[in-house]
Order: structure tokens, then C-alpha cells, then sequence
């Protein structure tokens, strides 16, 4: 089997558990709603300080509910041994890596897919005029987003894993997509989607630095 | 052994660790009096210019200490040999409380200079989330309970943070471009002879420090291994070192 073909196996099974237990949706997503209506009660209802504010928040709640995401996808290996099966089986680790990043980017994509419709309408950020940078600003980001996430996931696993620690590891190191993320936003929300170019290129490099180091590193990570 | 390897048993013996306490403290003392008393004030920043000499050397070293992270990280990766991840784990150390330093000095600098303790310039923040970043890769050495796991999870994080660093200063650079102008940085100042000498002598005297916490940190870092090995040794409390002479012996 090619290293492709098994990170869709890894993938899939990972959707499946996905598709069955719907902790994505049925977890994650309300938490990203519930974080969105906390800042805005935290800003009061201002319509200006809202619209700013808003592509922050946005990619903030992203960010947050996507740790979330990342446990949950090595929580279900840890239970039952189930890491011990994925590790015994005959395919590279890189596959597991890659293919838990693909079931995480589209878990999140789906997610995002209902958030930000709900930030359009509750900050009032008008999010037509540049669609593409839009999509292009989330599909990017949320691949390297789950690309660390999915690196350093395995660090749940560990039986002294303290709560805090992945977050703490996880968000300095996805500064460039909260900040690359927020300003494509930004730019496609008031008409400038244009100017994004730069910002979606840098997404593009760091995406492909953390695959590609990840690729290498991860097999280190599970061997035991 | 490699000459690289025997340098660095002679360094973190207890012999060469007190040669190195011995060069860095009269370095330090040399790098105080040049940047003290030695050398002039400057025309625009009058005194405050003395902050210099402390604060861009302890910079330096804290991206060295993070250089020489990411090298021992891939060579323990590459090699498994513990030496190179207690190395890595030393540095880390070191390097995350010469960033805390280099913010701390630099907030000082920055209050009577641009008026703020804090400004979201993109050197200030790549130097803000480098510390994080390094504070992660601490927390994440506590985190698994075998010492082969420990080094090679720290080994990673030691290799991705590093690679990290450089896209996150790039995003953080165009971000604040993109804004207001950002206030004013201070350009390099007109650097006299002397003044260059003082700055020379603080990068010398820093990286001199730094060699000497290395060389303790390394040997505590020894001993810890060693009173591990000695409290799961069957025969508690014996030095391991005559277990291993002596097997045959109990």
C-alpha cells in the first residue's frame, strides 16, 4: 500500500470514529459558539468594536476549539489499546500522521464551516465580497492548525499528560496561522481581498514546513 | 570519542567548570566596568545606553542556547545517545531564562526610551513567543515517565519550535507592518570605538556564562541520571559505579 493510500485508511478510520460518535459536532461546536457568545457579551454590543473585533474572535474560537479536536482524536487510541493495533500495523508512521491530520482538517472545515456564518450575522462582518480568500484563509490555516495538533497529539497520550501542557504548546507554536488567518480574514471582510496574496502564501509555507517536518519527526514520537 | 565529545567531558569536569567560573566572572567584571564606567554616554540616549550592553548579549545567547536545542535534538534523534538530549535539556533551560532576561532588560530600556514597557514590535513578540514556545518545551520534558520517551518527545518539540521561529517572526513582521507605523525602533547608535569594545566584551562575557551554567547543569544533570540508576538499583543506596565493577559480588 502507498504511503497515500494508507494516510487515507489512517483518515477514514478516523472519520468513521467521527461519524459515530460526533464529538466534533456534537462537542466542539457548540463550544466554539459558546466561546463566540462570551466575547461578544465581554464587548458589549457596540456594532464598530464588534465588526473589528471580529475576525480575531473568529480564528480565537477556532483556535481554541480545535484543541479540543486534537485530544479527542488520540484520546480514542488511547482507549482499549488501541494505539497498540495502529502501531503493530504495517504501515509507515508518517500515514498515521498525515491521515490524522487530513480526519482532523476535515472535521474542523465542517465546523467552520457553521461558525463562521454565526460570526457573520452576530458581529455584523459582511464576509461576501471576497470568497475565495475566505475559503482559501480557512482551508489553509486549518491544515496547518491540524498539522501541530496532530504532530504533538500523541502528548496526551502520555499518563502524566497534565491539561495544560498541549494547549501551552500547541497555540505559541500556531502564531502564524492565528495571525495570517485573522488578517486574510480581515482583508476579505472589508473589501481588501486583494491584498491577502501574502498572507495566504505565508499560511501555504508554514503548512508545508510543518508537514514536511512533521513527516520526518513523528515516527520518533510513537516508537517505544 | 570525537575531540568534540572529549572537549566536553573536560569542559564539565569539576576542574574545567572552575577554569570557566573563573573566565566568566572576570569577564563579567571587565564588561561591567567598560560598559559602566569606561564607556561614554550616548549623545541621544545619554545613560541609558549602558542598558545596551546587557541586553542585546543575553539576546544573543538566548538564541544560541535555542541553536544548540535544535542541534542536539537532531543529533539524539539521530544518534539515541542520552548525552546529546541532556544537552538539549540544559540549554533549554538556560536559553528560557536568558529570553525572560532579555525581555525584562528590554522593557526597561523601553520605558524611558519610547515611553512603554510594551510594544507589539515584531522583535519584541518573536521574543515573547519564543518563550513560550521554550516554557512548552520544558513542561513537555515533565510530561512521560521513561527517560527514552522524555528525550525523544523533548527532541521533537526541540526540532519543530526551532523551524517554527522564523515563520512566526515573518508573520508577526507583517502584521505590524500592516498597521500604524511602528513607533520608531532604535537605530543602531553611533557606536564609538570604545562603545564597541564594551558590547564585544559583553557578547564574550555572556557566552562565557553561559559555557559555565552548561558545564553545571550538565554534571547536575549527571548526577540526577546517576541517583535514579542508584534508587532502582537493588542495593540502595551503593553508588552504581561499584554494581558495575563488581557484578559477581551479592
Amino acid at each position: 500500500m502507498t504511503l497515500l493510500g494508507q494516510t487515507v485508511a489512517v483518515a477514514g478510520k478516523d472519520l468513521r470514529i467521527e461519524a459515530r460518535g460526533r464529538y466534533a459536532l456534537g462537542a466542539v461546536l457548540p463550544f466554539a459558539g459558546t466561546l463566540l457568545v462570551a466575547f461578544g457579551l465581554s464587548l458589549g454590543p457596540g456594532r464598530t468594536l464588534l465588526q473589528q473585533t471580529a475576525p480575531g474572535l473568529l480564528w480565537l474560537a477556532v483556535l481554541f476549539a480545535s484543541i479540543l479536536a486534537f485530544r479527542q482524536a488520540y484520546q480514542a487510541e488511547g482507549e482499549d489499546g488501541a494505539i497498540e493495533g495502529l502501531l503493530l500495523s504495517p504501515i509507515d508512521k508518517a500515514a498515521v500522521f498525515l491521515g490524522k491530520a487530513a480526519a482532523v482538517t476535515l472535521e474542523l472545515l465542517v465546523m467552520e464551516a457553521a461558525v463562521v456564518p454565526i460570526v457573520a450575522a452576530m458581529f455584523a462582518l459582511s464576509l461576501g465580497d471576497a470568497p475565495l480568500v475566505l475559503v482559501g484563509a480557512f482551508v489553509l490555516g486549518t491544515i496547518g492548525l491540524a498539522a501541530v495538533g496532530s504532530l504533538f497529539g500523541v502528548l496526551v497520550e502520555s499518563p502524566r499528560a497534565r491539561e495544560a501542557v498541549f494547549p501551552l504548546l500547541i497555540l505559541p507554536l500556531a502564531t502564524p496561522v492565528l495571525v495570517a488567518g485573522v488578517k486574510a480574514t480581515e482583508l476579505a471582510a472589508t473589501g481588501r481581498g486583494g491584498q491577502a496574496g501574502s498572507w495566504l502564501s505565508l499560511l501555504v509555507a508554514f503548512d508545508l514546513v510543518v508537514l514536511g517536518v512533521g513527516t520526518l519527526v513523528f515516527g520518533h514520537l510513537l516508537e517505544d | 570519542m570525537s575531540s568534540a565529545e572529549r572537549m566536553m567531558a573536560l569542559l564539565t569536569a569539576r576542574r574545567g567548570e572552575r577554569i570557566l567560573a573563573g573566565l566568566a566572572l572576570t569577564s563579567l567584571a571587565a564588561s561591567a566596568i567598560l560598559s559602566l564606567v569606561v564607556s561614554p554616554p550616548d549623545a541621544e540616549q545619554g545613560n541609558l545606553i549602558r542598558l545596551m550592553y546587557v541586553h542585546v548579549p543575553a539576546a544573543w545567547v538566548a538564541y544560541l542556547a535555542f541553536a544548540v536545542v535544535f542541534v542536539s535534538s537532531i543529533a539524539y534523534l539521530v544518534t539515541k545517545r542520552t548525552r546529546w538530549d541532556r544537552l538539549a535539556a540544559a540549554s533549554a533551560e538556560i536559553g528560557v531564562v536568558f529570553t525572560a532576561l532579555t525581555i525584562v532588560l528590554g522593557s526597561i530600556w523601553a520605558k524611558p526610551v519610547w515611553g512603554t514597557w510594551w510594544t507589539w514590535d515584531p522583535r519584541l513578540t518573536t521574543t515573547a513567543i519564543l518563550l513560550l514556545i521554550y516554557v512548552g518545551y520544558l513542561a513537555v520534558r515533565r510530561l512521560p515517565d521513561s527517560p527514552a520517551r522524555r528525550a525523544r518527545w523533548a527532541a521533537v518539540v526541540g526540532i519543530v519550535g526551532f523551524v517554527d521561529v522564523p515563520i512566526v517572526h515573518l508573520s508577526v513582521r507583517w502584521w505590524r507592518s500592516l498597521h500604524q507605523a511602528p513607533a520608531r525602533l532604535l537605530g543602531v547608535p553611533d557606536v564609538s570605538p570604545i562603545m564597541g569594545a564594551a558590547l564585544g566584551i559583553g557578547f564574550l562575557a555572556f557566552t562565557l556564562t553561559y559555557v559555565y551554567l552548561m558545564a553545571v547543569r550538565l554534571r547536575v544533570g549527571r548526577l540526577e541520571e546517576r541517583a535514579v540508576a542508584e534508587a532502582l538499583s537493588p542495593r540502595v543506596g551503593q553508588p552504581v559505579e561499584v554494581l558495575m565493577e563488581e557484578p559477581a559480588r551479592g
